[in-house]
């Protein structure tokens, strides 16, 4: 379970929120909107432990958690703005490492099949560089299902993937959400999913 | 379903696992990107034949001045190097998963400055023999030059690591790395170049060399901490 209580972030001089609190439990997901420079993506890099809030607390399972907390770590699979590949290696090369990375096992089969999931059968031994952004945008999908990770945090991950990936987005995220996981994602496309399980929240 | 995995947090088994991803990583991309590699040395070996060229072809002139002039030539192949330690991660958001991960930052990044040195600093110290040739520098000067080269140029990477990140995100952060890392640099300059000078003079080189050691212990203990530091305050 993810509590946020009375969080606040700034970024210069310009106050982005102030007393911010929700709840997310496990099989909710907590979609967050607002318009650009509302502080959306500053708010989930808080919840990944990326940046540290001006003030308030976050709780991961009833314990206050700090930036870069072990816990958290172990617990979060953050899909930021950059999908963090490598150009130089294959998609095969680059969904590996990063699983390795989340210290999860990562045999080839797994890896294969994960690929072939997300409709990356032929691409697999592709260097990254000749990928369109969407390809790309699906590799970070086939990282959050192999990552065992209970809590997704998601920003923008609807950019770049066509309607075939958006729908396989929303499947993966119900999939996740429905075997107990947690999400927050920032987005304004519907990922149609069932109404029990969504909170919203709309910064201003 | 995903209980926290039984987690490889902060526990010691964690390290040696996350020092080998970086080290197989970071060694994977210098491969394939060779060419990249073979400008730093090639920058180094012309650096260094410039001096001879540049000044006199007298003997016992390039004899004294050739162990500080590879060394100087050593520290610029090293700073030529270093932005390329974090900056590609940063801009491509690796460094945010790699801060996220399980294992602990230290040993991913201590990772990191192994392969760093491997690519960079001991190509510059196995080039240092046929480079000191050059110099008209003694055999046992060779000897000498290249042992020490064998310890400094770790120790250039573990500090360049630290300046390295402290600059990342910067702009014009490599000419600021360059002020910032150079004047650290001056230790290992002073004992590693008077290594072969003590040599010359009869007294031996233990005493500079075992500083050089001593040094790269500090810093192989230190560097991976500070620069794990500032990796998280640059993507704060």
């Amino acid at each position: 379970m993810l509590e946020i209580h009375d969080l606040a972030a700034r970024r210069g001089n310009t106050r982005l929120f102030a007393g911010l609190s929700f709840k997310v439990e496990a099989g909710q997901v907590l979609v967050v909107t607002g318009a650009n420079g509302t502080g959306k993506t500053t708010l989930l890099r808080m919840v990944a432990g990326l940046s540290a809030p001006e003030s308030g607390e976050i709780r991961w399972n009833g314990t206050a958690v700090a930036p870069f907390d072990p816990t958290l770590r172990a617990a979060t699979a953050f899909a930021g703005h950059h999908p963090a590949l490598k150009d130089e290696l294959t998609a095969e090369e680059n969904l590996a490492a990063l699983v390795e990375l989340a210290g999860e096992p990562a045999p080839r089969e797994k890896i294969r099949g994960a690929l072939d999931a997300v409709s990356l059968t032929r691409q697999r031994t592709l260097p990254a560089r000749v990928l369109s952004q969407g390809q790309r945008r699906r590799i970070g999908l086939a990282r959050l299902t192999l990552s065992g990770r209970p809590l997704w945090i998601l920003d923008e991950p609807v950019t770049a993937l066509d309607a075939a990936g958006t729908a396989l987005l929303a499947t993966l995220v119900a999939d996740h959400l429905a075997s107990g996981g947690l999400a927050v994602a920032a987005t304004h496309t519907s990922l149609g999913l069932p109404e029990a399980r969504v909170r919203s929240l709309a910064l201003a | 379903m995903p209980s926290a995995p039984a987690s490889a947090t902060l526990d010691a088994g964690a390290v040696l696992p996350g020092v080998r991803w970086a080290l197989a990583r970071d060694m994977k991309l210098a491969l394939r990107s060779r060419a990249e590699l073979g400008v730093q040395l090639l920058f180094y070996v012309i650096v260094v034949s410039l001096f001879p060229l540049a000044t006199t072809p007298e003997r016992n002139l390039l004899a004294t001045m050739g162990p500080g002039v590879l060394w100087v030539a050593a520290l610029l192949a090293s700073l030529l190097s270093l932005p390329r330690l974090f900056a590609a991660d940063h801009a491509d958001g690796t460094l945010e998963q790699i801060a996220l991960s399980p294992y602990p930052l230290p040993a991913l990044i201590s990772g990191k400055i192994l392969a760093h040195w491997l690519t960079t600093g001991l190509p510059v110290a196995l080039l240092a023999p046929l480079l000191g040739l050059q110099y008209a520098v003694e055999s046992e000067g060779l000897l000498v030059l290249t042992a020490a080269l064998l310890l400094g140029t770790p120790i250039l990477s573990l500090l360049g690591a630290i300046g390295a990140a402290l600059t990342l995100g910067l702009r014009a952060g490599g000419s600021l790395l360059a002020l910032l890392i150079l004047p650290l640099y001056v230790p290992v300059l002073i004992f590693g170049a008077g290594a072969v000078d003590s040599v010359r003079a009869g007294l031996g080189a233990t005493a500079n060399l075992s500083l050089l050691g001593a040094g790269l212990l500090v810093a192989a203990v230190g560097a991976p901490f500070a620069a794990a530091a500032a990796v998280r305050i640059a993507l704060d």
